[in-house]
C-alpha cells in the first residue's frame, strides 16, 4: 500500500527507530482506544430485538437526517471556508487584513449555544417574528419565515461554526505553497481562477481533506444542535437506544455503525488518493504577490468573506451580550472566576498533554509506517466522531473497573480500602477529552509532518542527528505553524465541551460549559448568556492567535523579491 | 510532568471527607444548591454535589458500584427514579417521619425513592381563539376537531414518556398508541424545543394547544425576559381530566444509594429536604408544588385555582416507560 517514500528514510527507519520509546507509545495508543475499541466489540453482543424495533420505526430517519447533514455541512463548509482562505491569502481588498484572523472567530463559539442564540432572536415567539407581525398586522402562517429548527437550520448553524477547521487548514497550506507552481501554471496560460482551481486546490487538497473531515466527524457527533432542533439523527437516536429503550448494548452497535462509517469515509479517501503524495512543492520562497482587487470584483470578495464572519460571529455576538446585560444582575457573580479558571485549566493541560502524544506519534508513524502504527492512528482518529457522552462511559468503563479490581486486591491481601482512584477525578476527565480530541492534533500534525520531504530526515541523518534530534531541530522548527494550530484546537475545543466533562467530574467542580448548559437547559437562554460569552471570549484569544502564526507560518515571510 | 500536576489536581478536589453527604444530582446547581447551603448551615454536615442528566448519573452509579461516593441521588422525574431502582443502585429507607409526610402515590412503595416537589403536565391554551368549555381530558386530544393545533416536544422527553406511560398502565398499549397516533395527526409542527417553546408558539399563533409542565409556564409569567412575560398572559392553563382521574402529576425526588457510607446524614438531609422549611423553598425556587398538603404553594400557582390531581401510584409511570416510547416509535412521535 504505502510504498512512496522509499530510500534513505527506509535505513533511517531500521536503525534508529527503536531508540524511540515506541512500545510507550504504543501502550498508551492502545490505552487511549480502549473506550473506542469497548465500542467497536459491542457488534458481537445480541441487543434482544432492538435493532428490529429501530428497523421497523424509526432508523431509515437516523440514516437520512445525519447523512443530509454530513452532505449539506460538507457542502457549505467547502465554500466558506476554501473560497475566503484563497481570497485574503493571494489578494488584497479593503478589510482583508482584518478578515484575515476575523474568519477564524466562529470556531470559539460553541455549535449549541450559536443554536440557542439564533433560535432565540428568530423562532415563532422570537423578536424578528413578533416585530414582521406587530408591524404588517400579520397571522402566523400569513407571512414566510424559514424555520430555523429544521434539519436545514442545523445544517447552517453547524456550517456557521465548523468552516474555521477547513479554512484554516486550507489557509495555510496556501500560505506555504511556492509561488513557483502558481506562476508556472500562469506561464502555461491558466487564469489566476485555474491556477486556483487547477493548482492551488489540488495541492491543498490532503488540508482540505483533513479540514473536511474534522468537520463531518464533529458533525456526526454533534448533540446538542440536533436535539435542541428535535431532529432525530444518529447520535439522538443512541440516546434515545441507550435511555429510553434501555438498551446500552444496541445504543452502543449504532454509536459503532456511526464509527465503522468515518472508518470507511476514510479509506475511500485514502484509497482514491492513492500513491500521490503531497510534499512541499518548492524550496524557493517569495512573498506571495497579493493582487489588488478592483470593482465589483472587490466588492464580491468582500461580501463573500465578510458573510461568514457577520453570521458565524459578529451577530450571535452581539446577540448574547445584550442578553448578558439584561441579566446581569440575576448571575452568580462569586463563582465567576472559579469558573473561568476551571474551564482554562482543563483546556491548556488536555492541548499540552494532546500535542506531545500527537507529536509522537504521528512521528512514530513517520519513521515506520506499519500497519500496527498506522492502525492504531486510524482507531485513535475515530475518536472525535463519537458523540462526548458514548466516550465519557467508554471511559467510565475501564476506570471503574481498574479502581474496583485494584480496591479489592488491596482489601484481600493488605485489609486496606483504596475506593475510587481515578473515577470521579479530573484525571478521568482529561483521558477522555483526550480519546475524543487527539484526533485533532493528530490530523493537523499528520497533515503538517507530510509535507516536509522525505530527504530532509535524510540530510538530518547524514548531519549524523538522531530520530529524537531530527524531530527536535528539523522538523518541529519547520512545523511550528501546525504543532501551534493542533495545540489551540484541541485547547479551544476542551473550552467548549460539555457532556464528558458533565458525566466525569469530580464534586463541586464546575465549567462555563456546564454552568451554561445548566441554564439553558432550564429554558433560560437570556442568563445562560454570560457565561456563554465567556466561554467564547477564552476562545478568541487563542483563535487569534492562531491566525497570526498562520500567517507567519510561511516559509521565508521575510524574504524580499 | 502535566500528569503530574493533574494528579496532584484530582488528590485536590476528588476525595470528599468521610462524614459529607455526596450528592448526584440531576436537579441543576442553582435550584438545589441553596438549599442544601441551609442544610449545611443548620446541621454542620458538609455537602458536596455534583450535577448532570439523570440517565448518565445512574449509568455512573451502577458503573462505580460498591464503591460509588455517592449518597443520594437527586432526580428530576419519576421515570428516572425507578431507571435507578431497577439498575440496582438504591437502597431502601424506613423513615416514618418521611413515610408521614410524603404521600404514598408520591414514594416508592419500597421506599427506594422519595417525591420532594410536584409539577403537573397540563394544557395551556390560547386565550383569544380557544373556549375552555371545549378542552376536556387528554384522551380528547387526538380528537379531529384539533387538527394542525397542536404544539408538544419531542418524545425522547421524558415528561412525554411518563404521560404516555401513565396512560399504557390505565389504558393498555393498543387503546395508548391509538391515541398516540390520533395526537401526532393534530400536531400543527414537528416536536421541537422545550415546553417553553411550545407556550411561545401558542402564544404566536402557530398552535392553539400546547402540552406543558405547570412550572415552565410559571416561570414564565415571572420571566426578566418580557417577550415571555406578554406571551405567557395571552396564554392559560387547563387542567384535564377533572371529571375522570385527574391531571397527570409527576415529581423530583432523591433516593438513598445503595453504595452510601453516609446513610444517616443521607437519610437525615432527606428529612430534611421534606420538612417545612425546605419545601416552601424547593418548590417555589421553580415553581412547583410542595408535596405536603400542609405548605403552601406559590402566589401564582394559587392562582390558577384547585385541581383534582391524578393519583396514580407513580411507580407504574416507571414500570410503562419502555412501551411507551416503542408505541411513540411506533406511532411517529418525533
Amino acid at each position: 500500500m504505502d510504498k512512496a517514500p522509499e530510500g534513505a528514510l527506509s535505513s533511517l527507519k531500521t536503525g534508529f527507530s527503536n531508540r524511540l520509546p515506541t512500545l510507550g507509545i504504543l501502550l498508551l495508543c492502545l490505552l487511549l482506544s480502549v473506550p473506542v475499541l469497548t465500542i467497536l466489540a459491542s457488534v458481537t453482543n445480541s441487543s434482544d430485538g432492538v435493532w428490529q424495533h429501530l428497523y421497523d420505526t424509526v432508523l431509515g430517519d437516523y440514516v437520512t437526517h445525519s447523512l443530509t447533514l454530513l452532505v449539506g455541512v460538507g457542502l457549505m463548509v467547502l465554500v466558506l471556508g476554501i473560497g475566503p482562505a484563497w481570497l485574503v491569502t493571494m489578494t488584497r481588498f479593503p478589510g482583508s487584513r482584518i478578515l484575515e484572523w476575523a474568519l477564524v472567530l466562529p470556531l470559539a463559539m460553541p455549535a449549541y449555544i450559536i443554536a440557542y442564540t439564533y433560535t432565540g432572536m428568530l423562532d415563532v415567539g422570537g423578536p424578528l417574528q413578533l416585530w414582521i407581525r406587530e408591524t404588517f398586522e400579520l397571522r402566523f402562517g400569513e407571512y414566510w419565515f424559514p424555520q430555523i429548527r429544521s434539519l436545514n437550520g442545523a445544517v447552517v448553524m453547524l456550517s456557521l461554526v465548523l468552516y474555521p477547521y477547513v479554512y484554516l487548514l486550507s489557509r495555510m497550506a496556501f500560505i506555504e505553497q511556492s509561488v513557483c507552481v502558481l506562476e508556472v501554471s500562469r506561464t502555461l496560460g491558466a487564469t489566476p481562477f485555474q491556477a486556483f482551481t487547477r493548482v492551488a486546490i489540488p495541492l491543498a487538497r490532503p488540508a482540505i481533506i483533513a479540514g473536511l473531515s474534522l468537520v463531518l466527524m464533529e458533525t456526526l457527533a454533534d448533540y446538542g444542535t440536533v436535539q435542541y432542533f428535535g431532529i432525530s439523527a444518529f447520535t439522538t437516536g443512541i440516546f434515545r437506544t441507550w435511555f429510553g429503550l434501555g438498551s446500552i448494548t444496541a445504543a452502543a452497535q449504532l454509536a459503532a455503525v456511526l464509527m465503522i462509517f468515518i472508518l470507511f469515509l476514510i479509506l475511500a479517501e485514502h484509497w482514491s488518493r492513492q500513491k500521490a503524495r503531497y510534499h512541499h512543492t518548492s524550496n524557493k520562497y517569495t512573498r506571495l504577490p497579493q493582487i489588488e482587487l478592483t470593482g465589483w470584483k472587490r466588492a464580491g470578495a468582500m461580501t463573500y468573506c465578510i458573510l461568514p464572519v457577520l453570521l458565524g460571529f459578529v451577530i450571535p455576538f452581539v446577540q448574547l451580550s445584550m442578553w448578558a446585560v439584561d441579566t446581569w444582575h440575576l448571575i452568580d457573580k462569586e463563582s465567576f472566576l472559579t469558573l473561568f479558571f476551571n474551564s482554562l485549566e482543563l483546556a491548556s493541560i488536555t492541548a499540552v498533554i494532546a500535542l506531545l502524544l500527537g507529536l509522537f506519534i504521528t512521528y512514530s508513524k513517520r519513521l515506520r509506517p506499519t500497519l500496527a502504527t498506522r492502525g492504531m492512528v486510524r482507531i485513535l482518529g475515530l475518536g472525535y466522531a463519537i458523540p462526548g457522552t458514548v466516550i465519557a462511559v467508554g471511559v467510565l468503563i475501564p476506570f471503574a473497573w481498574f479502581d474496583n479490581t485494584v480496591d479489592a486486591w488491596m482489601r484481600e491481601h493488605f485489609d486496606i480500602a483504596t475506593g475510587l482512584l481515578l473515577s470521579g477525578t479530573l484525571v478521568a476527565v482529561v483521558f477522555a477529552y483526550l480519546v475524543r480530541f487527539l484526533p485533532v492534533s493528530l490530523n493537523t500534525l499528520d497533515a503538517g509532518l507530510g509535507k516536509i520531504k522525505p530527504t530532509m530526515d535524510d540530510v538530518g541523518r547524514s548531519m549524523g542527528l538522531k530520530p529524537l534530534q531530527i524531530l527536535r531541530r528539523v522538523h518541529v522548527p519547520i512545523m511550528r505553524g501546525s504543532l501551534l494550530t493542533a495545540s489551540l484546537l484541541v485547547f479551544v475545543d476542551v473550552l467548549k465541551e460539555l457532556p464528558a466533562t458533565l458525566i466525569l467530574r469530580p464534586f463541586n467542580f464546575n465549567t462555563l460549559a456546564i454552568r451554561t448548559y445548566e441554564l439553558a437547559n432550564q429554558e433560560r437562554l437570556a442568563e445562560a448568556s454570560s457565561t456563554a460569552l465567556m466561554i467564547v471570549l477564552a476562545g478568541i484569544i487563542p483563535v487569534i492567535i492562531l491566525s497570526q502564526t498562520i500567517s507567519r507560518s510561511r516559509p521565508g515571510h521575510d524574504a524580499r523579491t | 510532568m502535566v500528569r503530574k500536576l493533574s494528579l496532584v489536581l484530582l488528590a485536590a478536589c476528588s476525595m470528599p471527607a468521610l462524614a459529607d453527604v455526596n450528592i448526584y444530582s440531576a436537579r441543576q446547581e442553582n435550584l438545589i444548591k441553596p438549599i442544601l447551603d441551609t442544610f449545611t448551615e443548620r446541621t454542620g454536615v458538609k455537602v458536596n454535589l455534583v450535577t448532570g442528566a439523570a440517565d448518565e448519573l445512574i449509568q455512573r452509579l451502577t458503573l462505580e458500584g460498591a464503591n460509588s461516593p455517592a449518597d443520594l441521588l437527586i432526580a428530576e422525574d419519576v421515570g428516572r427514579l425507578y431507571r435507578a431502582k431497577q439498575a440496582g443502585v438504591l437502597q431502601a429507607v424506613k423513615s416514618s417521619t418521611i413515610n408521614d409526610i410524603i404521600p404514598a402515590q408520591y414514594r416508592d412503595s419500597e421506599g427506594f425513592w422519595f417525591g420532594l416537589s410536584l409539577r403537573s403536565r397540563v394544557i395551556i391554551y390560547d386565550k383569544a381563539r380557544v373556549n375552555p368549555a371545549d378542552l376536556s381530558t387528554y384522551a380528547d386530544l387526538a380528537d379531529p376537531k384539533w387538527d394542525n393545533k397542536i404544539c408538544v416536544r419531542s418524545s425522547s422527553n421524558i415528561y412525554n414518556q411518563s404521560l404516555v406511560a401513565s396512560m399504557v398502565s390505565r389504558n393498555g398499549v393498543a387503546a395508548t398508541e391509538a391515541w398516540v397516533t390520533g395526537l401526532v395527526a393534530n400536531f400543527a409542527r414537528n416536536p421541537q424545543g422545550g415546553d417553553r417553546e411550545q407556550i411561545s408558539a401558542v402564544a404566536a399563533g402557530q398552535c392553539e394547544l400546547a402540552i406543558s409542565n405547570t412550572y415552565y409556564y410559571g416561570g414564565m409569567l415571572n420571566s426578566t425576559n418580557a417577550a415571555e412575560r406578554t406571551a405567557a398572559q395571552a396564554v392559560a392553563v387547563f387542567f384535564p381530566d377533572q371529571n375522570g382521574n385527574g391531571a397527570h402529576m409527576n415529581v423530583s425526588g432523591a433516593a438513598v444509594t445503595r453504595a452510601a457510607r453516609n446513610v444517616d446524614e443521607a437519610v437525615q438531609l432527606l428529612e430534611f429536604l421534606a420538612g417545612e422549611e425546605a419545601q416552601a423553598w424547593y418548590a417555589e425556587v421553580n415553581n412547583e408544588f410542595p408535596v405536603r398538603s400542609d405548605v403552601a404553594a406559590s402566589e401564582v400557582l394559587q392562582s390558577w385555582g384547585t385541581f383534582k390531581a391524578d393519583n396514580i401510584a407513580l411507580e407504574q409511570l416507571g414500570i410503562h416507560n419502555a412501551e411507551a416510547v416503542r408505541l411513540m416509535d411506533r406511532a411517529g412521535w418525533q
